[in-house]
């Protein structure tokens, strides 16, 4: 039998034992204990070192609230969970679990140095200590930090479990298996309401299940709650959801919940999840989250032996284990009274209550008195615990009391294993905050409770500040639950519950909390933040004034228990040290999540080759047999360039320019987003939209589109072609079809509703195949079924239906490379097929396959510009040369009201030049900034950038593509682009530089 | 994740809509007869209330419509939906 462990009582199985490991050592424990409950049953005590000061850290507390006790548990190396709080760890066979901050060991620690730095490690040491020499942050301080100062660390291997998400409905979710939460749910299903149930343990129960005095209903509280669950479990239109943590409350009644299925299992079974992710949509909730027991703040609170009271109780009853056997009580309130007969009973011995009110007796129950003298309870009023003693675990406590002046008097020592620490309890209003309901400030309890919802939306029992007795709690949770039934469209009726309750139980009384803090050396405020009384002190005599800021500068609160041990003696002492009332100091902020939640559980599936959808064109496979290097361009995979043996992408993109330029080259253009515009409308809508004038278009030709927004500045570009007299075919760039067809539809349904005419996105409709160069017309024509595709019946930038080899055809005469050239345009199940065909036909003439790379050199040959690289949403078409594009009759397009102001007509706006190195070999970076006067000492004036540059294998040198303030004048001019290396100088040209007659094209 | 009443589909959860900006600013009908400033204003500026906010979403992944919706921008919550085209309910707070 283990040290600490009763022989007989609570909720533990005690058929069998469950072996477990912390730090390497071999322990035993038993179905029920949590790996607290479990190394405190073998009088382990000292569990973890602190984040700061490596100081010797024990268990506090039994549930979510733990701020020190974090261990990291390993089932092998890429199962390994840090910052586990050890409260919540259910115990299984074989559970494996370390200690966390200790270098070499938990015992020895050498990063309890640090303590003896501690005066350099004020607040805000952050702030002030390492700002300065700046490479010294890096270097030293940084890493230094980083070794000393941490919690676990995260498995460096992937995460090989699966994770599942869920999303749910239901008329009433009810937040918390308590004594209130328990009654909600039965209200709420009674009904005939759809109810989800869930709390983070893995039993229901709540306070019940360390309440062995009470009787509901007739039933011991255990059994009542067993008869509960037993109702909730058979109807079948209630969900419960044990080890369940409802972690975010967020707009309309939206929820998140964090189901553990699998950790508490020695063996999960393969294939099962280990996290389920709920999303619930609930019409009301009702929260019944309890509420959480504060410590309090003296010199020494932190030493391993000092626990919450509550806390002690719990893993009396429910795991049958004494954390002690010389108990010293320390309180603020009555609650510590209950546990003081309860540890009595059990067989400790209560060697002293340390009250800090004067009389505490008058609100007590009657009999109290009594029973304490019968027990043999002292009990020391108008006293404190002034500090604490003992080498790594408490041995004994030096009470007193405070005189005027706040000075000790009449000291004496106390020998103790426990402490038991009690400071009220504190509503749980988290999730009531994160929904956005406004707290108001309790002065009987001297905390803050919900106040006015945000959401559809009640507080139940303790979490509403109703702390003093079971009997208020459940008939709260009841009416709540009904409440919800009823405004979700349900009839609910509020059960009524006999109950007799243990005298004892009473958690409230007078709560002195202003008054409780005892100052002096290493008096705790933020236990895993290692943030001192002393601390806050520094804080406000710095000048803070507002909790949000002190949080801030001394991080108190800010730690993965987000405060919820230390939020509310910060606040007193904040408000007592700033001479302001609570209310006015403020209240820090409660945000999702309530505990640490798995980053895997919000990834669910999307991982890995589904973490993002991939878009793949119909002629992918092709690319994949042709080698193909292949690029991310939105969601999109395209083929960038296509190596063979040996060549890099320098040469590869040289090889494949000049197979256009002098032959014939193969492209997948099937991501051009591709948009018809029909109806009777269409014309004036596209008169509307485009800055061209498509009436006189002629049908069976294309216009090279240039979309601008209402602010004057160029949006997308394309091709557009006439397919009919009502009937366009729109070609926007790939990563703007979804936003010009968004743009359209706006437009279209708010502004110009007079035009019957209607969008649809085509895009993956057709696989588009570009064959370019010189000698494409000589490989289509056999191609294409008997279409005549001569010059003279199919001109550039005309469109003409027909059939590929028996395939629906749609042939473009169109050239995004300076070359003549074609779009074919088949069904994109007939893509690959097509391709086929072409690549087959295109053998003889040498035809190459060349992907994105080729595509953005050949075209800045040509002076053509990329939205998005040489465009910022800055640029006017004048800007890019495009001011011929515009329709200039037209009364009205999107865009010209604005190109009417005269700062679009500046003559120093920045315009597309091209520039040319002076020495040919030099390649401009892209974003390269641009000056007109050499050798400026920093900061030079910058008169524009590098959108485009390459190396061009046609005109044998490299070629630029830049917008530069004033540009067109500066033609002939030599301008630098300053870099890490020296300027480089370059020569301002005209930004066409290949063929600018376009003769190449109209063959 | 907000639940937003689309006034053609119901209540869907807001990854089916896109955000439209203030609602109920008329692109003028006749652009060359407004001056700069008005243009600009028409542009840029919005009334970025604290309150009551009309604004237009579209149920991008559902129906595809424009519609316009008062909300609360201090609380989130909606209080009326209406059609395109629709004039602004009156007297909702
Ligand atoms: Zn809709």
């Amino acid at each position: 039998m283990s040290v600490a462990r009763l022989p007989t009582g609570g909720q533990v199985g005690r058929d069998r034992t469950l072996r477990f490991s912390f730090d390497g050592k071999s322990y035993e424990g038993l179905q029920g204990d949590t790996l607290a409950s479990a190394l405190l049953a073998n009088g382990v005590h000292l569990v973890g070192r602190s984040f700061k000061y490596h100081r010797p850290r024990g268990i506090m507390t039994a549930g979510p609230e733990e701020p020190s006790a974090l261990v990291t548990v390993r089932r092998d190396a890429a199962r390994s969970t840090p910052n586990l709080r050890a409260t919540q760890v259910e115990l299984y066979d074989g559970l494996c679990a370390v200690s966390q901050n200790r270098w070499p060991s938990l015992r020895f620690d050498l990063g309890r140095l640090t303590e003896l730095f501690s005066p350099l490690l004020p607040a805000g040491f952050y702030y002030k200590t390492f700002m300065w020499p700046r490479t010294a942050w890096h270097q030293l301080y940084e890493p230094l930090i980083r070794r000393m100062a941490g919690l676990g660390e995260a498995p460096l291997l992937p995460d090989p479990d699966r994770y599942a998400q869920q999303h749910a409905h239901c008329e009433v979710l009810v937040v918390g298996a308590g004594p209130a939460g328990l009654a909600a749910a039965l209200a709420a299903s009674r009904s005939g309401a759809r109810v989800i149930l869930c709390d983070e343990r893995p039993r229901f129960g709540g306070s019940l299940l360390c309440d062995d005095r009470s009787r509901i209903d007739g039933l011991a509280a255990t059994e009542w709650v067993t008869a509960a669950i037993a109702e909730l479990a058979q109807n079948p239109r209630v969900r419960l959801l044990p080890r369940t943590t409802a972690f975010g409350y967020f707009p309309h009644n939206h929820l998140g919940l964090s189901e553990r299925i699998t950790d508490h299992l020695a063996e999960p079974p393969a294939g099962l999840a280990r996290e389920r992710l709920w999303q619930v949509r609930a019409q009301q909730v009702v929260l019944a989250t309890g509420s959480i027991e504060q410590p309090l703040v003296f010199p020494g609170n932190d030493r391993p032996g000092v626990m919450l009271a509550g806390a002690a109780l719990r893993y009396l009853k429910e795991q049958a284990v004494m954390p002690g056997r010389r108990v010293v009580i320390v309180t603020i309130c009555d609650s510590a009274y209950r546990v003081a007969f309860e540890m009595q009973a059990a067989g400790a011995r209560v060697a002293a209550i340390i009250d800090l009110r004067p009389d505490p007796s008058p609100a007590q129950p009657d009999g109290w008195q009594q029973r304490l003298r019968q027990a043999g309870i002292a009990v020391e009023t108008a006293a404190r615990v002034l500090r604490t003693r003992g080498r790594g675990h408490v041995s004994a406590v030096e009470i007193g009391r405070l005189d005027a002046a706040g000075l000790p008097t009449g000291q004496r020592s106390i020998d103790c294993d426990l402490l038991l620490v009690a400071g009220g309890f504190v509503p749980s209003v988290h999730l009531f905050s994160q929904s956005r309901g406004k707290l108001r400030y309790d002065e009987a309890l001297q905390t803050y409770l919900p106040g006015d919802s945000a959401e559809s939306e009640r507080s139940a029992g303790a979490c509403r500040g109703l702390l003093s007795g079971l009997a208020a709690a459940l008939q709260d949770g009841a009416a709540a639950g009904a409440a919800a039934a009823n405004a979700s469209g349900c009839a609910g009726e509020e059960p009524r519950f006999e109950i007799i309750e243990d005298s004892t139980a009473a958690t409230a009384g007078r709560l002195p909390r202003a008054e409780a803090a005892v100052s002096g050396p290493k008096a705790f405020v933020d236990f895993q933040h290692d943030v001192m009384l002393k601390d806050l002190d520094l804080a406000m005599r710095e000048g803070f004034r507002s909790i949000e800021h002190i949080k801030r500068y001394t991080t108190t609160g800010m730690a993965t228990d987000q405060g919820k041990t230390s939020n509310v003696n910060a606040l007193h002492h904040a408000a007592r040290g700033l001479g302001k009332p609570v209310p006015s100091v403020g209240l820090t902020t409660f945000r999702m999540p309530y505990t640490p939640i798995t980053f895997a559980s919000f990834a669910g599936q999307a991982r890995g080759e589904i973490f993002d959808p991939v878009r793949r064109t119909p002629m992918h496979g092709w690319a994949v047999r042709q080698g193909a290097v292949f690029e991310d361009v939105g969601m999109w995979k395209r083929a960038r360039f296509f190596p063979r043996s040996g060549e890099d992408m320098h040469a590869a993109v040289a090889r494949e320019c000049r197979a256009v330029r002098e032959g014939c080259g193969v492209f997948d253009a099937s991501t051009l987003g591709k948009i018809v515009v029909a109806g009777p409308g269409a014309t004036a809508f596209m008169d509307r939209f485009y800055v061209n004038d498509w009436s006189k278009l002629a049908v069976g030709r294309c216009k090279y589109g240039v979309l601008l927004r209402d602010d004057g500045f160029v949006y997308d570009d394309g091709v557009v072609a006439r397919l009919a007299e009502d009937r366009f075919h729109v070609t926007t760039t790939t990563g703007g079809a979804a936003r010009v067809l968004a743009m359209m539809e706006d437009y279209r349904q708010t502004e110009w509703t007079d035009l019957d005419v209607w969008l649809t996105s085509t895009t993956e409709q057709w696989a588009v195949i570009a064959v370019q160069g010189p000698r494409a017309r000589e490989l289509l024509a056999p191609l294409v079924d008997g279409l005549d595709i001569s010059a003279a019946a199919l001109p550039h930038m005309a469109v003409v239906h027909g059939t590929l080899r028996g395939m629906p055809m749609m042939l473009f005469r169109v050239s995004f490379t300076g070359e003549l050239g074609f779009e074919v345009n088949v069904p994109s199940d007939q893509g690959a097929a097509a391709l086929d065909a072409i690549c087959e036909a295109g053998k003889a003439l040498g035809l190459t396959p060349y992907g994105t790379e080729t595509m953005h050199v050949l075209r800045a040959e040509k002076g053509f510009i990329i939205i998005g690289q040489d465009t910022d949403g800055t640029v006017t078409p004048d800007d890019v040369g495009l001011t011929w594009a515009i329709g200039k009759a037209k009364p009205d397009f999107v865009g010209k009201r604005a190109l009417a102001r005269p700062a679009m007509h500046a003559p120093d706006r920045k315009q597309l030049v091209g520039l040319l190195t002076r020495d040919p070999r030099v390649v401009l970076e892209e974003g390269a900034q641009v000056v007109d006067v050499p050798g400026q000492a920093p900061p030079m004036k910058l008169i524009g950038h590098v959108t485009s540059s390459y190396a061009s294998a046609t005109l044998g040198r490299s070629i630029a593509l830049a917008v530069v303030a004033g540009g067109r004048a500066r033609i002939g001019q030599t301008l630098h682009v300053p870099m890490p290396g020296g300027e480089i100088p370059v020569e301002v040209c005209a930004p066409v530089f290949y063929d600018p007659k376009g003769a190449r094209l109209n063959v | 994740m907000l639940l937003i009443r689309c006034p053609h589909c119901g209540e869907r959860p807001e990854p089916e809509f896109a955000y439209g900006g203030e609602a109920h600013i008329a692109r003028p009908a006749d652009p060359a007869a407004v001056s700069d400033d008005d243009w600009a204003a028409y542009l840029y500026l919005r009334t970025n209330a604290k309150g009551v906010h009309a604004e237009r979403w579209r149920h991008t992944r559902g129906c595809g419509r424009f519609f316009n919706a008062l909300r609360d921008t201090t609380t989130d919550r909606f209080i009326a939906t209406y059609k395109s085209g629709e004039k602004r309910p009156e007297g909702l707070r």
